[in-house]
């Protein structure tokens, strides 16, 4: 068995929810406190993409970055690079599929902080980089985990978007999602079937390792005094 | 070491206008929800910017809105006590505190400054307890612990008590009346609890809709609370509508009755705390009907119209269990001493 989907789709998913996790909580940390009307009309914006069919997504991006339109153009023009159909082109919309959910949970997380808590750090004279990453993202530990892993495993199973702006090319950009679409098209019934064991497997992990991630944060989660 | 504070801020409808000074002592902000109290906190510990004003803390202008000057809550040197503590739930109480004392560059001097306030505050066996896992007299301990390691200029206390029951209530005020002791500088204490506040404040500031309404030492202030939210906050129950008539003749008018007091012209209300009406004939005595009599653990409220009245606001008159006891009937014979009558502007 050539094993190259299983490993493209973790390395696309690895690096994407890399990007969300930065772009998701710095995102969330800004508009939680933006005033209500930004905020409205950003979230409908950036929760979008968990709505959006994966094809209009997909359609969407190769209309910006289509080697025809502007952003591919441009790339292609400058530095002789082509945006879609490399095994990376499926960052592009795996990142944009799963966005939503980190920046919603991270919202969620951020929003119920108790503010309180930085007012009485910023008094001790504590920096607002310690009272970010040792503070605030501890304190919200929960709901930012709970984000990443639960957008790492939507990107494991990207497919529309995926096969419109990375396609199927057996070694180059085989997904594993692609690839049992692939396989079953072409009535390899058998291989298609390993490759959705192969996926439900990781995808069992990932959600049981989040069980377990809750519970344990569970059981030290802080009581408030009053 | 002093504080003062002349600011201005708009939030809304409300309009906080607050004009405070306190030298090395404890100055109480008094007023009932609402009033920005703890709003005025929040300004002084650079939370909230005033729109307008200065702030100057032990000789340095923290905030001038004229020179530009905003110095960041970091740089302050103003130590807050927030009222739900604001402890770092995933930190132990070891961990919370040396948060605080950051200031302290070398690791052998922040830890032994850890170790110390741990000791001088009882909390060295919950060390490695989290916030959740103590009482709330303990997470009160590990808030003044962490606050005092940090070595600010100026304390603020926001409602310190509040979120403790009441038998834990007195025996975390001594504590904290020690602390402010050693302390040694100027302390702002937030508080909506005329007891607590006379038993921990050197003076008083009483505050009402944003502005401060009376400012003095704490006896000067209970004796003559100058307004009715200052007479309110200080525990005056009985309060009335003051009516000018002919010839030097003052009404309360919410009561029905007529008195003769010493009025300076410029109040709009009188009022007379329970405690101070006296039963008998003396000065200001009349015939009131008891419409109601409430029991207290050592004495008795008793609600009072005067006599031949069908409306107006009862009279609430404290008395001590044996003088009712003894005296109890359907109308009494009580005065209102000319010594014991609040004048208040609105």
């Amino acid at each position: 068995m050539d094993w190259f989907p299983l490993v493209n789709s973790l390395r696309i998913a690895g690096i994407s929810t890399i990007i969300i996790f930065f772009t998701g909580i710095f995102a969330a940390y800004y508009i939680a406190k933006a005033p209500k009307m930004v905020k409205g009309i950003l979230d409908v914006l950036l929760t979008l993409p968990l709505v959006l069919p994966p094809t209009v997504v997909g359609y969407l991006l190769l209309r910006v970055l289509g080697p025809k339109r502007l952003v591919g153009a441009w790339f292609l023009d400058v530095f002789g690079l082509k945006l879609t159909m490399t095994w990376w082109s499926a960052i592009f919309a795996t990142v944009v599929v799963i966005f939503p959910l980190m920046y919603r949970t991270a919202r969620g997380a951020f929003e119920s902080f108790d503010e309180t808590l930085a007012y009485s750090a910023q008094s001790l004279g504590l920096s607002n980089t310690y009272i970010f990453w040792r503070i605030r993202m501890p304190c919200c530990r929960q709901g930012i985990l709970a984000g990443t892993v639960l957008a790492f495993a939507r990107a494991l199973g990207e497919f529309g978007a995926t096969s419109m702006i990375a396609g199927y090319t057996p070694g180059k950009t085989a997904t594993i999602a692609t690839t049992v679409y692939q396989l079953w098209r072409t009535n390899n019934d058998e291989l298609a079937f390993q490759w959705v064991l192969c996926n439900m497997a990781i995808s069992f992990a990932v959600l049981l390792a989040l069980n377990l991630l809750e519970k344990r944060t569970s059981a030290r989660k802080p009581v408030r005094g009053n | 070491m002093s504080v003062s504070v002349d600011i201005e801020k708009r939030l809304g409808s409300f309009h906080l206008k607050v004009k405070l000074e306190a030298q090395e002592e404890t100055l109480a902000l008094l007023g009932a929800s609402g009033c920005g109290k703890s709003m005025t906190l929040k300004c002084i510990a650079g939370i909230e910017r005033p729109d307008r004003g200065r702030i100057v803390v032990d000789g340095t202008s923290v905030f001038d809105s004229e020179k530009g000057i905003n110095v960041s809550p970091q740089q302050r040197r103003v130590g807050v006590v927030f009222q739900n503590y604001a402890l770092f739930p995933h930190m132990t109480v070891r961990q919370n505190i040396w948060a605080g004392a950051w200031r302290e560059n070398s690791k052998e001097k922040r830890m032994a400054l850890v170790e110390e306030a741990m000791e001088r505050f009882g909390l060295t066996d919950q060390a490695r307890h989290y916030p959740h896992q103590l009482s709330g007299g303990q997470q009160q301990r590990v808030a003044l612990a962490r606050v005092l390691v940090s070595a600010p200029k100026l304390l603020l206390l926001d409602e310190p008590f509040s979120a403790l029951d009441s038998q834990l209530r007195f025996r975390l005020e001594q504590e904290v009346r020690h602390v402010i002791r050693q302390f040694g500088k100027s302390v702002l204490l937030v508080s909506h609890d005329r007891d607590e506040v006379f038993r921990l404040a050197d003076s008083i500031a009483v505050m009402d809709r944003g502005r401060v309404e009376v400012q003095g030492k704490k006896q000067a202030v209970f004796e003559n609370p100058q307004t009715k939210a200052g007479a309110i906050m200080t525990g005056c129950k009985n309060i009335s509508r003051l009516v000018r008539g002919r010839a030097g003749r003052v009404y309360a008018a919410d009561w029905g009755v007529e008195l003769k007091i010493n009025d300076d012209n410029r109040a709009g209300y009188l009022g007379i705390r329970m405690h101070d009406i006296v039963p008998g004939n003396g000065e200001n005595a009349f015939l009131f009907r008891v419409m109601e009599e409430v029991e207290n653990p050592f004495s008795f409220v008793v609600m009072l119209r005067p006599e031949g009245k069908e409306d107006g606001v009862l009279i609430g008159w404290e008395v001590d269990k044996e003088t009712w006891e003894n005296m109890r009937a359907d109308t009494v014979q009580v005065s209102f001493p000319r010594k014991s009558i609040l004048l208040l502007e609105h």
